[in-house]
C-alpha cells in the first residue's frame, strides 16, 4: 500500500492490452482494474449496497408497502411489546455474552500456555465453531431437557443436590386413617389436638415407600418428654407381613427420619425439630400454653427435579451458556495468538522482579494483550447483535416470545406476519447498531496499513 | 513446565515465590513446589473443561444411536452400562427418507458453487485492490472493509422483493447468489491483505517479462496465495454449509438444505428426537471432517474474520 502512491497516473498508455511497451511505465492501464473488479462490484452492489438503501426506503412505508408512514415503523418498534422484549433481550445479550466469552477465552489461552497437550485442548474447545448453530442448538436442547432422567444438566444438578442435601422427602406418605391429623392447605398435616410443653405425641404415617427410607433408619421408640418441650415420634405404622396394632408403635415398625416438625402459635412458627433415625423429635424452648404441631408440606413434596432451563425465566441465560460453548474457542485461539506474540523477556523480567503469577498476569500480560482483547470483544459484540439461529433453535415455541432477539423478531415480523415495513425498520436499526463496529474496523485497518 | 523442573539443590531458599526478589535465576524450592502443584491443578482443571466441551456432543452422538423408546425413557449415559441398546436404526430410517437425502444433496448443491464463485470473484478483486492502480482505489477498498459488518438481515426483505416474481425465487441459485454477495467483503478483505504481502519484485519481474495481467494473476498470485485462498475456501464452505437463515428465507421446499429440513422437525422435538439427533449428527460429519483435515486453514480464516 505504501509503495502504491509512487505510481504515475498521467501518461498511461491508451493502447489496448498489448505486450508491455518497454518504455519504463510498468503496470497495466487503469481500465484493466475494472475487468478484475466488475464481478465483485456487481455482487456487492446488488446484494449489499442496494439492500441497505432499499431497507431505509422501505422502512418508511407501511406493512404492505402501499402507504407512506414516515417514521411510524420506528416508533412502533419501541412501543410494540414483542419488539420491546427482543430489544431488552438484546441488551442482556450484549451486556453479558461478549464479556463472558472473552474472559473464558483469556483464561483458556493463559492456562493452555503451559501444558503439553495444549493443541488437543484447543481442538476440543474450537470444534463447536465448525458445526452449525442448528446442530449446537439440538445438542443443547438435549442437555436442557427437563426430566433429570433424560437431560444432562438436570441429571447433574439433581445428583449433586441429592449428595450434599438429601431431600428426606416422603412423597405419598399420609396419616393412618383415623389418626388425629388434619391436612393443611399446602399439602402438609397438623395434629388435631394442640399440645403443651411436657406432652408426648405419636404421629402414625403410612404410604411410605421403602426406597425413600434412609439406610440408617432405626426401629421406632416411644417418645419421652421433658419439661419445657413437646416430644414425639413419627413412625411408619405398618407391620410387614400383617399383624401389629394400628396407631401403636409395634416392635418391627421403624421411625421416619429427617422429617421436619413445627410448633405453631398464633400463626407463627415458634420451634422446629427434625426427627432422628428412630423417628423421635423434641420441640424445645417452649413456654407454657398450647401449640399446634404440624408437618410442613415440604416433607411430602416430590423430589427436586432440577431447573427449568427452557422456561421463560432461564431461557436467555441458558442460550447464552450454549453461545459460550460455541464461541469460547474463537476467543481462545485469537487470544492465544496474541499471547505468543508477547515478548518472553517482558514476562520473565516481571517474574524475576518478584511478581507472583497473578501480578504478572494482571500487570503485564493483560495490558500487553489489550488490543487483541478489544478485537475479540468487538467481534463478539457484532455477532451477538445479529444472534439468530441459537435462539431460534433452542427456545421451544412456547417461550420463543420470552427469548426473542432483534434478528429473530426481524425475521418473524418480515416473513411470519408479513409486515415488511416494520421488518425493514428493525433491519435498519440493527445496521445502525453495528456502525460503531464498522468505524472501529476501518480505523484499525488504516492504522495497520500505516 | 514440568520438563524443566530440576532436582532441588538447596533447601535454604524457603521464602515464598512472592517474597523472593533476588536477581538470581534459580527459583526457590517453595516456588518450584508451588509451580508443580499449580501445574497439576491446572491440568486437572483443563481436563474437566475439555470434558465439559466434549460431553454435549457425545450426548448427541449417543442419543442418535438409541431407539426412540430408549431415548424417551432414560438418559443417553445409560449406554455405558447397557451398550446393547446402541443401534444404527435411526440412521437407516433417515437415509431411507427421500426428503432428507434430497436436502443433503441441496446442501452440497448450495455450498460447493457458492464457495467456488466466492473464491474466484474475491481473488480477482483482491488482486486489483492489491496490485493494480486506479483512481479511488483506497477509498473503494475502505468501503469494502466497511461492508464487512453489514448484518444479513438488512438484505432479506430487499432481495426477496427483488427475487419476487422471477423464476429465481425459491431456487438453489437464489440462495447461492445471496451467499456470494455476503461472502465477498470478507473474501476480498482476506485475500487483498495476503496478496499485498507478496514481494513487489516478483510482480515487477513478471511484468518486465511481458506477462499479461491475467497470466501474472494465474502464474504468480494464485500459487503464492494458495494458503490464503484455502483459508477463505474452507471458511466459506463451512459458513454456507451451516447456514440456516438465508436458506430459511430464500429456499423453497424443493431446494431446502439440511439445516432447514431439520429445523422444521424441531417443532416436535420430544417426539422426533431420534430423527433430529441422527440428522444433526449427519449434518455435522462433513464440517467435522473438513475441520480436522484442514484445521490450520480454518483457524486462519476464522482469525482473519475477526470483526466481521
Amino acid at each position: 500500500m505504501t509503495a502504491a502512491d509512487t505510481g504515475t497516473p498521467a501518461p498511461e498508455a491508451e493502447q489496448p492490452d498489448g505486450p508491455a511497451t518497454g518504455r519504463g511505465r510498468l503496470g497495466p492501464p487503469p481500465w484493466l482494474a475494472l475487468f478484475f473488479l466488475l464481478p465483485a462490484l456487481l455482487f456487492l452492489g446488488i446484494y449489499v449496497v442496494y439492500p441497505i438503501l432499499f431497507s431505509v426506503y422501505r422502512s418508511l412505508w407501511d406493512a404492505a408497502g402501499t402507504e407512506f408512514v414516515g417514521l411510524d415503523n420506528y416508533v412502533r418498534m419501541f412501543t410494540r411489546a414483542d419488539t420491546f422484549t427482543a430489544l431488552r433481550n438484546n441488551v442482556i445479550w450484549i451486556a453479558v455474552a461478549p464479556a463472558v466469552v472473552t474472559v473464558a477465552g483469556l483464561i483458556f489461552a493463559v492456562l493452555t500456555e503451559r501444558i503439553r497437550w495444549a493443541t488437543a485442548f484447543k481442538i476440543v474447545v474450537f470444534m463447536p465453531m465448525a458445526i452449525s448453530f442448528l446442530a449446537s442448538g439440538v445438542i443443547f436442547r438435549l442437555v436442557y431437557e427437563q426430566d433429570p432422567d433424560r437431560g444432562l444438566a438436570n441429571a447433574a444438578i439433581t445428583t449433586v443436590q441429592d449428595t450434599i442435601a438429601p431431600t428426606g422427602a416422603y412423597p405419598g406418605a399420609n396419616p393412618r386413617e383415623g389418626a388425629a391429623l388434619e391436612e393443611t392447605a399446602g399439602g402438609g398435616y397438623r395434629l388435631a389436638e394442640p399440645a403443651a410443653p411436657g406432652d408426648a405425641v405419636t404421629i402414625p404415617l403410612v404410604g411410605v415407600s421403602d426406597e425413600d427410607l434412609p439406610a440408617d433408619t432405626e426401629q421406632a421408640v416411644e417418645p419421652r418428654s421433658a419439661p419445657g418441650e413437646v416430644a414425639g415420634t413419627v413412625w411408619v405404622d405398618f407391620t410387614r407381613g400383617g399383624g401389629g396394632q394400628e396407631e401403636a408403635i409395634d416392635p418391627s415398625e421403624t421411625g421416619l427420619p429427617a422429617l421436619r416438625v413445627e410448633a405453631v402459635r398464633d400463626g407463627q412458627v415458634v420451634a422446629t425439630a427434625t426427627t432422628g433415625a428412630d423417628g423421635t423429635f423434641a420441640l424445645t424452648g417452649l413456654e407454657g400454653g398450647e401449640y399446634t404441631l404440624r408437618l410442613p408440606a415440604s416433607n411430602f413434596s416430590e423430589p427436586y427435579n432440577g431447573l427449568t432451563w427452557l422456561g421463560p425465566t432461564l431461557i436467555t441465560p441458558s442460550i447464552i451458556a450454549a453461545y459460550l460453548w460455541v464461541w469460547a474457542g474463537f476467543a481462545m485461539v485469537l487470544i492465544a495468538a496474541g499471547l505468543s506474540a508477547i515478548p518472553r523477556e517482558a514476562l520473565e523480567a516481571a517474574r524475576v522482579d518478584g511478581g507472583t503469577e497473578w501480578q504478572v498476569f494482571r500487570r503485564v500480560t493483560v495490558p500487553l494483550l489489550s488490543p487483541v482483547l478489544m478485537v475479540v470483544f468487538v467481534t463478539l459484540m457484532i455477532y451477538v447483535l445479529k444472534i439468530f439461529d441459537l435462539v431460534f433453535v433452542i427456545a421451544p415455541g412456547s417461550v420463543r416470545a420470552d427469548a426473542n432477539v432483534l434478528a429473530l423478531e426481524m425475521w418473524q415480523v418480515s416473513f411470519g406476519v408479513n409486515d415488511q415495513g416494520l421488518g425493514s425498520a428493525l433491519a435498519v436499526f440493527l445496521l445502525l447498531l453495528v456502525v460503531p463496529a464498522m468505524i472501529f474496523q476501518i480505523r484499525r485497518f488504516r492504522r495497520e496499513e500505516r | 513446565m514440568s520438563a524443566q523442573v530440576e532436582p532441588a539443590e538447596s533447601a535454604e531458599h524457603t521464602r515464598s515465590a512472592a517474597a523472593g526478589n533476588e536477581g538470581a535465576p534459580h527459583r526457590s524450592l517453595a516456588a518450584r513446589l508451588v509451580a508443580r502443584v499449580g501445574s497439576g491443578a491446572v491440568q486437572v482443571l483443563l481436563i474437566l473443561i475439555a470434558l465439559f466441551w466434549m460431553v454435549p456432543t457425545l450426548g448427541l452422538l449417543f442419543s442418535s444411536l438409541r431407539s426412540p423408546q430408549d431415548n424417551a425413557s432414560s438418559g443417553w449415559w445409560t449406554v455405558f452400562t447397557e451398550p446393547a441398546q446402541l443401534t444404527l436404526r435411526n440412521y437407516a430410517v433417515l437415509l431411507d427418507n427421500p426428503d432428507f437425502v434430497s436436502s443433503f444433496g441441496n446442501t452440497v448443491l448450495i455450498t460447493v458453487p457458492s464457495t467456488a464463485i466466492i473464491v474466484v470473484v474475491a481473488s480477482l478483486a483482491a488482486y486489483a485492490f492489491a496490485w493494480l492502480e486506479f483512481p479511488g482505489r483506497d477509498w473503494l477498498f475502505l468501503g469494502v472493509v466497511g461492508l464487512l459488518v453489514v448484518p444479513i438481515q438488512v438484505a432479506l426483505v430487499p432481495i426477496s422483493s427483488l427475487y419476487g416474481g422471477t423464476p429465481l425465487y425459491g431456487s438453489i441459485p437464489a440462495v447461492v447468489l445471496f451467499h456470494v454477495g455476503f461472502g465477498l467483503p470478507f473474501g476480498i478483505f482476506l485475500l487483498r491483505n495476503f496478496f499485498a504481502a507478496i514481494p513487489r519484485d516478483l510482480l515487477e519481474a513478471a511484468r518486465m517479462d511481458g506477462g499479461r495481467e491475467l497470466t501474472i494473476f494465474r502464474r504468480v498470485i494464485l500459487p503464492l496465495g494458495g494458503p490464503a485462498i484455502a483459508s477463505l475456501g474452507i471458511f466459506q464452505f463451512l459458513w454456507v454449509w451451516n447456514d440456516l437463515l438465508v436458506a430459511l428465507v430464500f429456499a423453497a421446499e424443493a431446494s431446502q438444505p439440511m439445516t432447514v429440513a431439520l429445523q422444521s422437525e424441531m417443532r416436535q422435538f420430544g417426539a422426533n428426537i431420534d430423527v433430529i439427533s441422527a440428522g444433526a449428527f449427519l449434518s455435522m460429519v462433513v464440517p467435522l471432517l473438513v475441520f480436522f483435515a484442514f484445521q490450520r486453514y480454518f483457524v486462519q480464516g476464522v482469525m482473519a474474520g475477526a470483526v466481521k
